[in-house]
């Protein structure tokens, strides 16, 4: 039983943190309808500068203190939000209203260009280097079971990041003007919302989530490296059409299922083996008998 | 033009006995590189009937490569010592082919079994969904101990050489051109330029998707078999995405449904990393720069000439 409770609240840390990067994917869906395939790299460009700015912000502040940890996910947040923003000025807006396949090559592109840029040997170089210690480690036991703080941290920063989310997008002028864009780009831009503004606003927001999502990450695997995307970007992708793309509450729904469902399946001997197929499988499963995902409404093709 | 092209590939056949007849004398290090162009352009102009003529994007190649590969390689290893003990010297050449055949035709079965879910999905999502595909029989196959599992199949006898790559890459541009040219070919293009159009026609969409599909997979499945007994070695991690991706890139290239372009485009592509020296270390930039470059400015592909070329996804 205690161990039950303990893969839970693992599964719950790696669902919150596949949720925060599932948010960036739904997001950008929705205003944009295409799937920005660069989001996994920065998920990985927010932790490697997190990594760059662990020493110098341990001077300032105390090494491994709270303060500390939240200048540098701040920082790498913002760091990320100015690079979200200049990938879609560069790459994306060129292609606004080409044809969907034109801008998919083009992310798919983008991606590439950003893994083996960070691959090569004189930016950060493809071997795996270790993620420096941001918080206390400390095992809290709660009611017999002995909990990592870390995630704890994880499941209190989400909660928090998905109720703020929530706030901007449902409470003030920028994330109504967001749900306009989204529900009609050509009536919203009528009424005098300026799109490539809003626009950029949401790859700014998607990208600083996925750097929190990003040094999370890090935190929880053995070292980071210029790939370090790619698996959890492909796991929330899907965690994101499993909640029904363009989706926001079904994004985080989708994403905590998923970390769940990996934390499970990878305790199973005979299943671990496969666990890089099993959110492929669950994606093509979910595309195939319910492609509007869980939470979303199947839509209707005019012609 | 039937016939023409049917003497053109009696032609190219011919050519590639001759040629192969005397490819002792050739230098083994371009001997191996006229291999990898030639099944390079096999995985190409296959590609090119999915991604370019009947345009759905497709981003799995590289899993139904891995499919043939597998399958001949472990064929060639179960039945080779008693092979040629039995078999007159010639009759040889029919077991590989035999091997490679049954290659293709298991691709081909994959790429029905994948093909007819699948194609259902239009645009980005079915690109996912082939991508998810090829990363699915990559991850099978590392888990399959009959094949070697994570460290591969090794020690496969080296019947690949000039005659058999290049006779099969005239044998999957004639099919291919044929059945573009031909009547129930046009169906292809007519699912590409408007699906709805095509339907209100009488086509059925998704047959010509999964038939494309199907004819692809067989010829991807051919090209790993060759690939297979030329390397001598193959493992899972071969044929990951970014192999879907160097195929890809020689369709983007070439120009989307236009097979002159793609051929040079294979060609290009397979020379270039071998006659540019430390070129492999940005190999991947400069071919993701390539990528968005050309979206961008030249989405019809580079060796579009004449004939305006199809951009990509209309």
């Amino acid at each position: 039983m205690s161990s039950f409770c303990q893969q839970l609240i693992n599964g719950l840390a790696l669902g919150s943190i596949y949720a925060l990067i599932a948010l960036g994917y739904t997001m950008v869906y929705g205003v944009l309808r295409f799937i920005n395939f660069a989001h996994s790299d920065v998920l990985m460009l927010g932790a490697f500068a997190a990594y760059f700015l662990a020493s110098p912000v341990a001077h300032i502040f105390s090494p491994e203190s709270y303060s500390g940890a939240a200048v540098v996910i701040v920082l790498s947040s913002a760091i990320c939000a100015v690079l979200g923003m200049l990938i879609e000025r560069l790459a994306y807006r060129p292609l606004r209203n080409r044809p969907k396949l034109t801008v998919l090559i083009t992310a798919i592109g983008v991606s590439l260009f950003i893994e083996y840029t960070c691959q090569h040997h004189s930016v950060f170089g493809a071997e795996t280097r270790r993620f420096p210690q941001l918080l206390p480690q400390e095992n809290i036991q709660i009611a017999g079971l002995s909990v990592d703080s870390t995630d704890i941290m994880v499941l209190i920063v989400t909660a928090l990041l998905l109720a703020g989310l929530w706030f901007i997008v449902q409470r003030t002028r920028t994330g109504t003007a967001m749900r306009a864009v989204a529900f009609n780009e050509r009536a919203a831009a009528l009424m005098g919302i300026n799109i490539n503004h809003i626009i950029s606003f949401t790859f700014g927001l998607g990208s600083a989530l996925a750097a929190v999502a990003g040094i999370f990450y890090a935190m929880r695997a053995p070292g980071i490296d210029p790939l370090m995307g790619v698996q959890p970007g492909l796991r929330a992708f899907t965690a994101a059409v499993v909640g029904g793309i363009g989706n926001l509450p079904g994004a985080a729904l989708g994403g905590l299922l998923l970390g769940l469902l990996e934390t499970f399946a990878g305790g199973m001997p005979g299943i671990s083996n496969y666990r890089d197929g099993i959110a492929f499988a669950i994606l093509i499963l979910i595309l195939l008998f319910k492609p509007a995902g869980l939470l979303g409404k199947a839509q209707v093709e005019k012609v | 033009m039937f016939n023409g092209a049917k003497r053109w590939l009696l032609l190219a056949v011919a050519a590639a006995l001759v040629v192969s007849h005397f490819s002792s004398q050739f230098n083994r290090y371009y001997l191996g590189i006229a291999l990898d162009v030639g099944i390079n352009i096999i995985l190409a102009v296959s590609l090119n009937l999915i991604n370019g003529h009947t345009g759905q994007f497709s981003l799995g190649h590289a899993g139904f490569m891995a499919v043939g590969a597998y399958a001949a390689a472990k064929f060639t290893l179960v039945f080779s010592p008693q092979v040629e003990q039995s078999l007159p010297p010639a009759l040889q050449p029919f077991f590989f082919l035999f091997a490679l055949i049954l290659g293709g035709l298991v691709a081909a079965v994959v790429g029905l079994a994948v093909g007819v879910p699948s194609l259902r999905l239009r645009g980005d999502y079915l690109a996912i969904v082939t991508l998810g595909f090829g990363e699915i029989i990559r991850v099978v196959f590392q888990n399959m101990e009959s094949v070697g599992a994570a460290s591969g199949l090794k020690n496969i006898p080296a019947f690949t050489n000039l005659f058999w790559v290049w006779s099969w890459a005239a044998v999957t541009v004639f099919v291919v051109g044929c059945l573009v040219h031909s009547t129930y070919g046009r169906g292809f293009i007519a699912v590409h330029d408007d699906e709805v159009a095509a339907s209100a026609m009488g086509i059925n969409p998704t047959r010509y998707k999964v038939t494309a599909f199907v004819v692809g997979a067989f010829f991807a499945g051919i090209a790993g078999g060759l690939y297979a007994h030329h390397k001598q070695f193959i493992s899972p991690t071969g044929f990951d995405f970014m192999k879907s991706i160097d195929i890809v890139v020689m369709v983007i290239l070439g120009g989307m449904g236009r097979t002159a372009g793609v051929i040079c485009a294979a060609i290009l592509l397979t020379l270039l990393p071998e006659f540019l020296r430390g070129f492999a270390d940005y190999r991947m930039i400069v071919y993701s720069l390539l990528i968005i470059g050309l979206m961008m400015a030249r989405p019809q592909g580079l060796f579009t000439f004449g004939r305006a070329g199809k951009p990509v996804g209309q």
